[in-house]
């Protein structure tokens, strides 16, 4: 509005407000935190585009992911290269899929690949362990957790592979209605 | 491919609906079987090419062991399924349509080119029944279908045409669509770029006459405008970091009220907006009637308490609003006022006017809420799948305190190992006798609730008549002490909030004895004890204000009872803000010290967030009834609903904790949402109405004195505009026959209540296809499961191997 603000070009942020679900004044805040996280790597000019890439380590300290027991999982499945090293596209997209306003689709696509522990594209019965192990640490017995995993593949797998594709998934947090507002990160 | 494969002729390919396909259901099970049991002869694989199979590095997947037993069929395919899948297999499963969603850019953007192409389809016009593909298999044709198997060149091609297909949307469609797909952002942004510069190209070549140009500049303008204003509304967001820090630390439940309170604070602003700029600051401007007889108390009392005295002849009530048309440009002289032309404002209307679309734009609002938020909420509620949801659905990503993740945690693993308790016990049958003492017990827990609101309904009846009887005697009596009378009009509202402050302590109580299984349920019925209870105070509190006050002002000696009810709302209002103070500072408080200390429990209390959100609906109803009265009542309720979310805010990090149980946010903000809508806004809009439709207002103050109803403003009002402007007779015989005519409502109710009808009617037809649809997908699945183990078969007798069984360790595969 008033002030002139020298990070992106106009139709740089047009462009982002088009294609995510946040405004100029919120790109322009996400900037402020990507900056913060590594001011040394992070210019403050992006008329440019400049190809900076900030590694697993550093983002998953930022307060918003510090405590979630899938932080590694969320930044890997946004990253390009699948390491976790996030460019601010990257950042940007992240936070626009977790935002309130993505729809149920979008999130439930990231949400499955967050899930897929083992990039194979199916949720088998290990990444579905891994996941409770990260849920519920040291709640539940082994006994238990094998019981779950089997009752939870059973629950949801359609086509009979023993093993959750993302139509099963799909299918399944269809009938979630809380999905929506847990599968959400305030920034 | 394989040619001979003989199918169950009962498999019938003709169907023109999903609904037609009741009949084939049963066949599945029996298909699985004959075709299991005609294995070892017939299937000739002729065209089916093995060629290009390795011998050595097959890979093998550990097949599944199914514990169904439904049907023998199953456990005959299970012995089939019990083998090592050959790669030529699993080349084929991991090409299948559905296993390739998501997984390549060429797939997302072949499916999001079908969609492209189908939404500029449906927008221009309607596809007519010929279109749909006549199939058994609806869901394989569609857009799910493309292989990424395809080149790079046809990679390319299918991107040129979403390009082109995001070109011809609409502006908003096109925004919709790209930030719906999960790309990455830079494909995006590059696809924008792409149809950008395509729009412009063709814009300066097509050479478009210049209106159209025009056109298209003022379109981005717009936008840009539009953008401008979202990141304006974004910047206003109010309280957004304590949201997020409440979020953070109590999770979506504790979350949903404060956000509650937040919606309750716009609606109200929205309304002091309205009714201050049209009515409070004319109003204020000019000076009042320099008739009315102004007798200003000397001595500050209880003022802001009571809002009485000093306020009673102010802007805050509707005794202070002018019955004429204030004109600028007015002097006051010797004689009288003279006015010279300038502008002039009719007030009655105005206020009439105001108070009735202020109304309305509210109900529009509160009902388009409510239904975006039901829509959210509602899922068929199938009660399989629990678990899956359970792991895959619960954990709140808001939550960012590490001992609030670990409360989390702890919640997740009791309510895990719950649902695998439930599974895993058998139904437990209760004896009879148990049963019928727990109905005993609910029967009783009821009579007693409802006992206690009917006992605190008539206490509250038969004391307000007392006070009326006081007031009466004490309006006659003529000299008393004005602070005793002052302070005597709050012992009715004091008396109804601690009524409402101490029985829902009580209704908790009882529900503690009840002992219930599951918190929903419990939820539900405190929420319904606590509803009854404030529905049956407000409905005695406007009886007594409508009926009997209104009914015969000179009782108590009223010159305008309008502002007589308008200083009780101010009174209830500040009462009940004042208790809530009480009741978080010494209750809660108290609570967590008694609890923490006497009953030595670890955790402390957990904010009741039911309760809260009835308290606030509660206060925004008697806003909403004041506003009439007194319009200036919506900058109260702005001013407490500011202090209240701090102290709530301050409140809850001192005293409370996570809960436990758990609480399904979008249900019960749906639940909130409606229950602001039907009792508490319908309410209130019900006795407005009834007030401004029937009820005789103040002969000597406010903007309607004289008349016989409030109603009759808008009446005269148009009779004048047709005695003034004959053409305009039309207008008042309009107004006649249409808006005073109760036939005509009534017809007009009665048609919205059909077109309800017949609306519920589709939904209940969208119902039952769509769990044909769950149906439908579950036999899908089977499909696949048996094509998958026919295409097994087929390979392994090409080979010619006999069929080994399964090996003991699992292994897994990954296929590529």
């Amino acid at each position: 509005m008033g002030n002139k603000q020298t990070i992106f070009t106009d139709e740089q942020l047009d462009a982002y407000q088009d294609c995510t679900f946040f405004t100029r004044k919120e790109i322009l805040r996400l900037h402020g935190r990507y900056h913060e996280l590594a001011p040394h790597l992070v210019p403050m000019d992006y008329t440019n585009d400049p190809d900076v890439k900030i590694p697993l380590a550093l983002i998953v300290n930022m307060p918003e992911l510090k405590e979630n027991p899938f932080r590694d999982r969320i930044v890997e499945s946004f990253s390009e290269d699948g390491h976790g090293n996030l460019s601010f596209n990257d950042f940007v997209d992240m936070f626009s899929v977790l935002s309130e306003m993505a729809p149920r689709e979008l999130k439930a696509i990231y949400a499955f690949k967050i899930y897929d522990f083992n990039v194979d594209n199916y949720i088998c019965k290990e990444d579905l362990e891994k996941t409770l192990n990260k849920l519920t640490k040291e709640e539940l017995t082994p006994e238990e957790v094998n019981l779950v995993c089997e009752k939870a593949i059973e629950e949801a797998d359609l086509d009979g592979d023993n093993k959750l594709s993302f139509a099963d998934f799909e299918n399944m947090i269809s009938r979630a209605p809380d999905f929506l507002s847990t599968f959400h990160i305030r920034i | 491919m394989a040619s001979r494969v003989s199918f169950d002729c009962d498999l019938v390919t003709d169907f023109e609906s999903p609904a037609d396909e009741d009949g084939v259901h049963d066949s599945f099970s029996q298909l699985i079987q004959e075709q299991c049991h005609g294995l070892h002869d017939v299937i000739e694989m002729s065209s089916f090419d093995l060629e290009e199979e390795s011998r050595d590095d097959v890979e093998y997947l550990e097949a599944p062991d199914y514990q169904r037993s439904d049907s023998d069929a199953l456990q005959q395919t299970d012995h089939l399924i019990g083998e090592r899948w050959s790669s030529d297999t699993l080349k084929v499963l991991s090409s299948m349509p559905s296993r390739t969603i998501g997984r390549s850019r060429g797939a997302i953007i072949s499916q999001y080119c079908n969609r492209t192409m189908q939404l500029r389809r449906r927008k221009q016009s309607r596809p007519s029944i010929q279109h749909f593909p006549r199939s058994a298999r609806p869901s394989i044709r569609g857009y799910r279908v493309e292989t990424d198997g395809a080149g790079f060149e046809e990679e390319e091609n299918k991107r040129e045409r979403l390009v082109n297909n995001l070109q011809n949307l609409s502006v908003n469609d096109r925004v919709r669509m790209l930030r719906a797909m999960p790309l990455s952002l830079a494909e995006k942004k590059e696809l924008r770029m792409l149809v950008l510069n395509k729009a412009e190209h063709s814009v300066s070549q097509n050479q478009i006459p210049c209106c159209s140009q025009l056109k298209y500049y003022i379109i981005i303008a717009l936008r840009h405008g539009w953008y401008g204003w979202l990141s304006f509304l974004s910047s206003l967001q109010l309280w957004q970091t304590a949201l997020k820090c409440v979020g953070g630390r109590f999770g979506t439940g504790v979350l949903s009220y404060f956000v509650f309170l937040r919606t309750l604070l716009f609606f109200n602003v929205f309304l002091f907006l309205v009714t201050g700029l049209l009515l409070v600051v004319p109003q204020a401007i000019m000076h009042p009637d320099p008739d009315q007889n102004v007798s200003v108390s000397s001595t500050w009392g209880l003022e802001v308490l009571t809002g009485a005295g000093y306020f009673s002849h102010s802007v805050l009530y509707y005794g202070y609003y002018s019955n004429k048309m204030l004109q600028t440009g007015c002097s006051a002289s010797r004689n009288g006022t003279s006015c010279t032309s300038g502008l002039s404002y009719n007030m009655p209307l105005v206020y009439f006017f105001t108070i009735g679309a202020a109304f309305f734009v509210t109900c529009i609002i509160l009902v388009y809420s409510m239904s975006k938020s039901f829509g959210q909420s509602f899922r068929i509620d199938k009660s399989k799948g629990l678990l899956a949801i359970k792991v895959f659905g619960s954990w709140d990503f808001k939550v960012i305190k590490k001992s609030s993740v670990r409360l989390q945690r702890a919640n997740i693993g009791t309510q895990l190992k719950e649902l695998v308790a439930e599974v895993n016990r058998q139904k437990q049958k209760f004896p009879v006798l148990q049963r019928l003492f727990r109905l005993f017990i609910h029967m009783l827990a009821w009579i007693m609730c409802l006992g206690s609101t009917l006992a605190c309904v008539l206490a509250v009846y038969y004391f307000s008549e007392y006070m009326h009887r006081d007031l009466h005697m004490r309006a006659h009596a003529g000299s008393s002490d004005p602070l005793l009378k002052e302070a005597s009009l709050l012992a009715v509202p004091v008396v109804v909030s601690s009524f409402n402050l101490l029985l829902p302590g009580f209704f908790n109580a009882v529900a503690w004895m009840e002992e219930y299984d599951s918190p929903s349920v419990l939820n539900y019925v405190s929420i319904s004890r606590n509803l009854l209870l404030k529905v049956s105070v407000l409905g005695v509190l406007c009886y007594y204000w409508l009926g009997r006050v209104a009914s015969e002002p000179h009782l108590l000696r009223l010159e305008c009872w309008e502002s007589f009810v308008g200083q009780e709302l101010y009174r209830f209002l500040l009462m009940d803000f004042i208790f809530m103070l009480l009741d978080t500072f010494f209750g809660e408080f108290l609570w967590r010290l008694f609890s923490q200390k006497a009953l030595k429990r670890k955790r402390k209390p957990v904010f009741d967030i039911a309760r809260n959100v009835l308290e606030l609906i509660y206060g925004q109803t008697l806003a909403w009834l004041g506003v009439l009265f007194s319009p200036l009542l919506p900058a109260v309720q702005i001013i407490k609903l500011i202090l209240l979310f701090y102290m709530k805010k301050v409140s809850l990090k001192m005293n409370c904790q996570a809960s436990g149980k758990p609480w399904r946010a979008s249900q019960m903000t749906t639940i909130f949402i409606t229950l602001l809508c039907f009792p508490a806004f319908l309410g209130a809009a019900v006795c407005v109405t009834y007030t401004m439709w029937t009820m005789q207002p103040s002969q000597r103050c406010g903007p309607f004195q004289g008349l016989k109803t409030m109603f009759q403003a808008g009446k005269l009002w148009v009779q004048e505009l047709a005695a003034v402007n004959p053409d305009l007779h039309w207008l008042a015989s309009a107004h006649a026959y249409l808006v005073e005519n109760p036939l005509f409502l009534f017809l007009s109710a009665g048609i919205f209540l059909i077109v309800i009808y017949f609306h519920s009617q589709v939904v209940d037809g969208q119902r039952k296809i769509i769990e044909l649809l769950q149906e439908q997908i579950e036999n899908e699945g089977e499909d696949k499961k048996f094509l998958i183990t026919r295409l097994q078969d087929i390979h392994e007798r090409k080979r010619g191997r006999t069929p080994r069984r399964v090996q003991g360790a699992s292994e897994d595969s990954s296929y590529s």
